[in-house]
């Protein structure tokens, strides 16, 4: 096995790994935390293609991976504001008692 | 493949792991900083040293902290008697498991065509601050305004809406 189909089955994992805990937890933040996993699974398959990729030097897949982390981490912001708010507003963050639009 | 490859791939992935399944909030969000802490360690690895310290900056430094910080203002340390997964936890499995079982299928599949072990690229923040005010700037401007905008629009959601309260008690 190549080094670059590591770290690809590693994304891979840590993708699927995030995904299930943002179908499966009830907690709002927990729903986001797997959110990062998934987003944090894409940047190492940008980081590793970079590395392995034919003109490492032209820097695009480590520009692209830099990128996300700022946008990953606006979103983290703006996220969690939401779930302050919706705690203040409905007294719970559990997801599967969220069930009206109208407050 | 590396020993070190290995020992960073399990840690990442038993954090990760440990942040989707443990019960208590808290220790989901310690678990989640050890995730991170393990993908920049493989940034590093990758020869990637920007990349990896501004993932322990950004994500160890900021994100983890705005977790911990979000988890202790909505009393989401508490565990749920009703337990921790949604009633429809066995779907959402069965999907991600979907999605695991393409992606690897994927990759095995085209391991005869992907690169092998190539020289070290040699990349000095020099050449990627070069990079972001060249060839990125306009990404990096827009990065400047999406930041700021989030940070505005952040404070104002979490905002106590004290008019509106007054309006009510007015009522």
């Amino acid at each position: 096995m190549t080094p670059l189909a590591g770290y690809l089955l590693v994304a891979a994992l840590l993708f699927s790994i995030g995904l299930a805990g943002a179908l499966t937890r009830r907690n709002a933040i927990l729903v986001l935390i797997g959110i990062e996993l998934m987003l944090n699974a894409a940047n190492l398959n940008l980081i590793a293609f970079w590395r392995y990729g034919p003109h490492p030097e032209a820097l695009t897949g480590m520009m692209f991976a830099i990128f996300s982390i700022a946008v990953a981490a606006a979103e983290a912001a703006v996220g969690l504001g939401l779930v302050i708010q919706i705690h203040r507003h409905a007294k719970t963050t559990d997801l599967d008692q969220m069930n009206k639009m109208k407050g | 493949m590396s020993i070190v490859f290995y020992l960073l791939a399990a840690l990442t992935v038993a954090g990760g792991l440990a942040a989707m399944l443990l019960k208590n909030t808290v220790h989901c969000a310690l678990a989640l900083t050890v995730a991170f802490a393990g993908l920049a360690l493989l940034f590093l690895n990758l020869d990637a040293q920007f990349a990896g310290f501004a993932q322990i900056l950004v994500y160890i430094g900021a994100v983890a902290i705005l977790v911990v910080f979000a988890i202790l203002l909505t009393k989401g340390s508490e565990t749920p008697k009703d337990g921790v997964f949604s009633r429809s936890w066995l779907a959402g499995l069965a999907i991600a498991a979907a999605v695991f079982a393409v992606l690897g299928w994927a990759v095995l599949q085209s391991v005869r065509v992907l690169p092998h072990e190539t020289a070290v690229p040699t990349v000095t923040v020099q050449q990627i601050g070069v990079a972001l005010v060249g060839r990125y700037v306009l990404p990096l401007e827009i990065v400047a305004v999406l930041l700021t905008s989030a940070l505005i629009g952040a404070v104002i959601v979490a905002m106590h809406e004290k008019v509106g309260h007054e309006n009510e008690e007015q009522k």
